[in-house]
């Protein structure tokens, strides 16, 4: 039973991160109506950017800060300097030119900082476990993590529908040049819209950090999975990418953690793993094709 | 009803068949030239180079004439791979490959199976795929690709990680597969079937269709044409060919690994389309090229040749139309009178 609820629990810790990626690129995309590979590169940009000052100086608050401005400051920069050029394109040249910028942040962080994962660890004020039940502790970090991700749900809620700033998002998004007629620049709104994404996105990876291990490639892991969310919630909605990333996490972890243990009984040690491996793996996009098949609009289209 | 898109038969340009054929005659003596140059070593990298183009003009098939950036073509590349592999494997141990069918050391044969094993995959992810269209399209064939590249990642009895070295390449007959020239001239065989083959789809009814679809797919369906029909079949004939070239590969190479199903070279594979130029016959062949070339051009500098390719991609695709092959198209219209 405690393992059954430490896995629903780690399985929530990843969908929250998956959150916060899917919600930036669910927004860009809903606002800008463009796709970007380049999000998971912000992701690393943070965790990157996190574990150097956190190595330097030791501060958790610094360390925090630095990944947040890093990625939203990388973020903007890439907005104005390549992603602004690409909005009136198709989603062909979009691709290819967020995918040079895949391949330009990869390979200069491999040159400034080597191949070799960084470590990074738990800040002290979170170090350590809480027992949540009689028997059963969990890391209070990963606690933290959930916690700040559903924070962060709440308040998009709130920015995005109760304020005078949302307001412009969602408007630039269906009646852009409406807006624009009514004296709005937009081309600020979507500059703070892809910052916004990139802080999200730094946020995780900062998050990471501690977690996994920070490395080229973070990224690119991340956002196919961050993908398969979005589909599965809905391109645009941000009520979707909540929604499918926290269905895509647990269906994730539950399945790596029992699918081995359920195959065994039925098969031989050896041949239950290897299935279960494969099949557990390949889980998220069975489900991502089952949704389609049902709702090929995802759960929650926007726009519908 | 469906007249409206038939055209007469089709007949290429006297100047351009003129042109294709000298190509074609270069690349026929390559190897010759190659080794009068005392460069050998040059002809193997040239039949990679065919292969690269053979698979690249798949996707071209999909991605620029039908309009459909699928961003999971790595899935069937790699999967012929697998075909090459496992099969000669099978083959060895006498065991059946995939569990279904015997192995072989024919590469015929395996050619023949891929492009089935192609087809059937393409088939299931188009079908789910196609469903959607815009970006969720792009995100759904890379997962479905990623899935594919999880599957064999696993598939221990095949290698897993480490990936699945060939002994001995699959024959054609009495052919000795071991001269580096032997494996150019299959290549090159391959890649003018590839050519002329899609050549012949691009001006059939089924190629004008598929064209017409991307430019208006409202006015296709007002003259009666069912758009998921037409880009399926473009789907799967482009997953059977990539998966071809995908046992090519392999067999060149005598190893197949789960590189070969990454999502990155779905991402090289497209690059190869746009640099050479979207929708053209010639263009992925001079994108793989091109690719090929700066990668081995690059690569002999540095070990991060990726972080010059990154620039130029920007460059290319932000500030050029037509990659590669508008600009020969370009240079020689500008040179006419």
């Amino acid at each position: 039973m405690t393992l059954v609820l430490e896995q629903v629990l780690n399985g929530l810790q990843l969908g929250v991160m998956l959150f916060l990626l899917a919600a930036g690129l669910t927004l860009v995309f809903g606002v800008m109506g463009v796709i970007n590979l380049a999000h998971g590169s912000l992701y690393m940009v943070g965790a990157y950017a996190a574990a150097i000052v956190a190595a330097k100086t030791g501060s958790a608050v610094l360390s925090v800060l630095a990944g947040l401005g890093a990625a939203a400051v990388i973020g903007m920069i890439v907005e104005l300097g390549v992603l602004r050029r690409l909005y009136a394109r198709d989603h062909l040249d979009q691709v290819l030119a967020t995918f040079a910028l895949i391949l330009i942040f990869n390979e200069t962080t491999t040159l400034l900082f080597g191949r070799k994962p960084l470590f990074v660890s738990v800040p002290k004020m979170l170090e350590g476990s809480v027992e949540l039940m009689p028997g059963f502790t969990y890391p209070i970090y990963r606690l933290a993590v959930i916690g700040v991700g559903l924070l962060v749900a709440v308040g998009l809620y709130v920015l995005i529908n109760r304020t005078r700033i949302g307001m412009l998002v969602r408007a630039g998004a269906t009646h852009r040049q409406m807006v624009r007629a009514l004296g709005v620049d937009i081309r600020m709104i979507f500059t703070l819209v892809f910052g916004l994404g990139a802080l999200l996105a730094g946020l995780a990876g900062l998050m990471a950090g501690p977690i996994l291990s920070v490395q080229v490639g973070m990224g690119e892991q991340i956002l196919i999975l961050t993908f398969v969310v979005v589909v599965i919630g809905g391109i645009g909605s941000v009520r979707g990418a909540l929604l499918g990333a926290l269905i895509v996490g647990l269906v994730d972890t539950l399945l790596r953690a029992f699918l081995p243990g359920l195959l065994r009984q039925v098969m031989q040690g050896p041949d239950a793993d290897a299935l279960a491996a494969g099949v557990s793996s390949m889980g998220v996009y069975l489900l991502m094709a089952l949704v389609l098949l049902v709702r090929p609009r995802g759960l929650f289209p926007a726009h519908a | 009803m469906t007249d409206a898109v038939s055209l007469p038969a089709p007949a290429m340009r006297k100047g351009a068949a003129v042109g294709w054929l000298a190509v074609a005659v270069l690349l026929a003596v390559f190897p010759t030239i190659a080794d009068a140059l005392g460069q050998p070593a040059l002809v193997p990298l040239v039949g990679r180079i065919l292969i690269y183009g053979m698979a690249a003009a798949t996707l071209n098939l999909v991605l620029g004439y039908g309009g459909l950036v699928s961003f999971g073509h790595a899935a069937y590349f790699g999967l012929g791979g697998y075909v090459a592999g496992v099969m000669a494997l099978s083959a060895r141990n006498g065991d059946l490959a995939f569990g279904l069918f015997p192995g072989t050391d024919q590469l015929l044969v395996a050619l023949a199976v891929a492009a089935v094993m192609g087809a059937v995959l393409a088939a299931v992810i188009g079908s789910l795929s196609l469903r959607t269209s815009g970006v969720q399209f792009i995100m759904i064939t890379l997962a479905f690709a990623q899935m594919v590249y999880f599957l064999f990642l696993s598939l221990k009895a095949y290698g897993g990680d480490d990936g699945l070295p060939m002994r001995r390449r699959l024959g054609i007959g009495a052919l000795d597969m071991r001269d580096d020239r032997v494996l150019y001239f299959v290549a090159l065989t391959g890649a003018v079937i590839v050519f002329l083959v899609i050549w012949r789809i691009t001006v059939s009814r089924f190629g004008r269709v598929l064209s017409g679809l991307r430019q208006n797919e409202a006015r296709m369906q007002a003259i009666g044409i069912a758009p998921r029909r037409y880009r399926l079949v473009a789907f799967i004939l482009a997953g059977a060919g990539a998966s071809m070239a995908g046992v090519l590969m392999a067999n060149q190479l005598r190893f197949v690994s789960p590189d070969m199903l990454h999502w990155t070279k779905s991402g090289e594979l497209m690059i190869m389309v746009i640099l050479g130029g979207v929708g053209t016959l010639a263009g992925p062949f001079l994108g793989a090229a091109a690719l090929v070339g700066l990668e081995t051009v690059l690569g002999a500098f540095t070990e991060r040749w990726q972080l010059l390719l990154g620039p130029i991609l920007l460059a290319v695709v932000l500030y050029t139309h037509g990659g590669i092959a508008g600009l020969v198209t370009k240079l020689v219209k500008g040179r006419a009178p």
